[in-house]
């Protein structure tokens, strides 16, 4: 789980970019509070191959980053 | 989503085996890109200075000298553009759902950061959506500090990929979000109530401005469609370089050519050339090095000057404080003799290059030695504490 709550962009992008960079997961969740980071996270995680699920909480949003098979 | 797919073009970054990632081009970034290319060429014929239908910058400035920070006679004005940005980013936020008062990410070092961008963009004589506009005019010298900017953008790259960050932001009043918004219906009702409070130019570019309900409106519209798309001058090159991505980078684009066929087809177009360019000089290296002093800032910021001011109007209190930094910046920059002197030509024939003072090339380093500071402070406490 990656928390990137408040974090300016491109902040979150860049810890998506590092984890997948790192380990390639088959499943990563991250925790953003505003549209446009989910947004770009889901622009990043489609050109690297994975779904993107958006989960809205109280104006916060988890999404679940998931390898294409 | 509104998307379009565009052809795949090769560019030079692709490397590490990464996706090509901007197959979609976000249409509102295209969209709002024509736009403002568009509105800065009305509001240029409607009485704006040349090539300076928006300048973030010189705006700012223009408002800090309105309201007696700085008494540089030739550039006191109340922009409209301004407060019109920031109230279209605010009614569209609110009506999106996407107005959220946030705030406490290092206001004071973003203050600071705010103030050395505008330092080097009076330098320069422009932010850098003016630099694109001045590109599209046919100036040479903006294509100098566009290499620049671009250097100022992959030195702060550098520190995002060793883990720069100014920590997160956290959600806020009501009254914090509204700081900026809030201000700038106070300096709008001011500024039709009671105009005589402030002090305007009678020459030189403060002077030159178009209607006051046409520069409003035009920007309400600009920062609705800025709110919407996100562009951000600084964004653009920044995600192409780090993600691969040329969403906003497209609007770049797509403003410089808008700006240059309308100032083609309008007959305002000369040529590119460096001579005697419209408020702007010739001195190269502090064009370069003053856009590098703001692409640096720009990225440590998250957004170049206009994304601060979309962001303020969304309920940024931490842009809010940047925007705020700006303008005291901006105070300094004349109070102190930092800014850039335009190119010109005496009656009697003699052509000046123009260019900064001693005074603005210490600044200019000083700006460097700062920067340099948060940007190493900020990178190494981040490693810290992932160690820990």
């Amino acid at each position: 789980m990656i928390d990137a709550r408040g974090l300016s962009c491109p902040m979150p992008v860049v810890m998506v970019q590092n984890e997948v960079k790192k380990s390639s997961p088959n499943e990563l969740k991250v925790q953003v509070d505003s549209m446009v980071c989910v947004e770009n996270i889901t622009r990043y995680a489609s050109s690297q191959k994975y779904d993107v699920e958006v989960a809205n909480k109280d104006g916060e949003f988890e999404l679940t980053l998931k390898k294409k098979k | 989503m509104l998307t379009v797919k565009l052809p795949r073009i090769k560019f030079l970054f692709i490397s590490k085996g990464e996706e090509f990632m901007s197959k979609k081009i976000n249409l509102w970034v295209l969209i709002t890109g024509a736009v403002i290319g568009i509105a800065a060429l009305v509001l240029t014929a409607f009485g704006n200075p040349a090539n300076m239908g928006f300048c973030i910058a010189c705006f700012l400035r223009d408002i800090a000298g309105a309201t007696k920070m700085h008494t540089a006679p030739v550039v006191q004005y109340i922009r409209p553009e301004i407060i019109g940005l920031v109230l279209g980013s605010t009614i569209l936020a609110v009506i999106r759902g996407e107005f959220k008062p946030k705030a406490g990410s290092s206001p004071a070092t973003r203050f600071i950061i705010g103030a050395f961008v505008m330092i080097g963009a009076l330098v320069f004589l422009g932010c850098p959506l003016r630099m694109v506009i001045r590109m599209g005019g046919g100036d040479l010298n903006a294509f100098v500090g566009l290499v620049g900017f671009a250097l100022g953008i992959l030195i702060g790259i550098f520190f995002l990929k060793k883990g720069f960050t100014l920590k997160r932001s956290y959600t806020v009043t009501l009254s914090e979000g509204m700081a900026l918004p809030g201000i700038m219906i106070g300096l709008l009702v001011l500024l039709i109530a009671v105009p005589a409070i402030f002090t305007f130019s009678t020459e030189g570019p403060g002077s030159k401005h178009a209607p006051l309900v046409l520069s409003l409106l035009v920007a309400l519209v600009v920062g609705a469609l800025a709110q919407r798309s996100r562009i951000c001058m600084v964004g653009g090159m920044r995600d192409a370089v780090m993600f691969k991505d040329f969403n906003l980078l497209a609007g770049f684009g797509v403003i410089f050519l808008v700006v240059l066929i309308g100032n083609i087809i309008l007959g305002n177009f000369k040529g590119f050339s460096t001579y005697l360019q419209p408020i702007s000089h010739a001195s190269q290296l502090w064009n370069l090095l003053g856009m590098v002093l703001v692409g640096w800032g720009s990225v440590l910021l998250g957004g170049c000057p206009l994304r601060q001011l979309i962001l303020a109007g969304e309920g940024n209190g931490d842009s809010a404080v940047t925007v705020l930094g700006m303008i005291v910046g901006a105070a300094f920059a004349h109070n102190f003799g930092l800014a850039g002197g335009a190119a010109s030509l005496a009656e009697d024939g003699t052509y000046s290059a123009g260019g900064i003072g001693d005074a603005g090339k210490i600044a200019v380093a000083i700006g460097f030695g700062v920067l340099l500071i948060i940007s190493i402070v900020n990178t190494l406490k981040q490693r810290e504490a992932k160690k820990a």
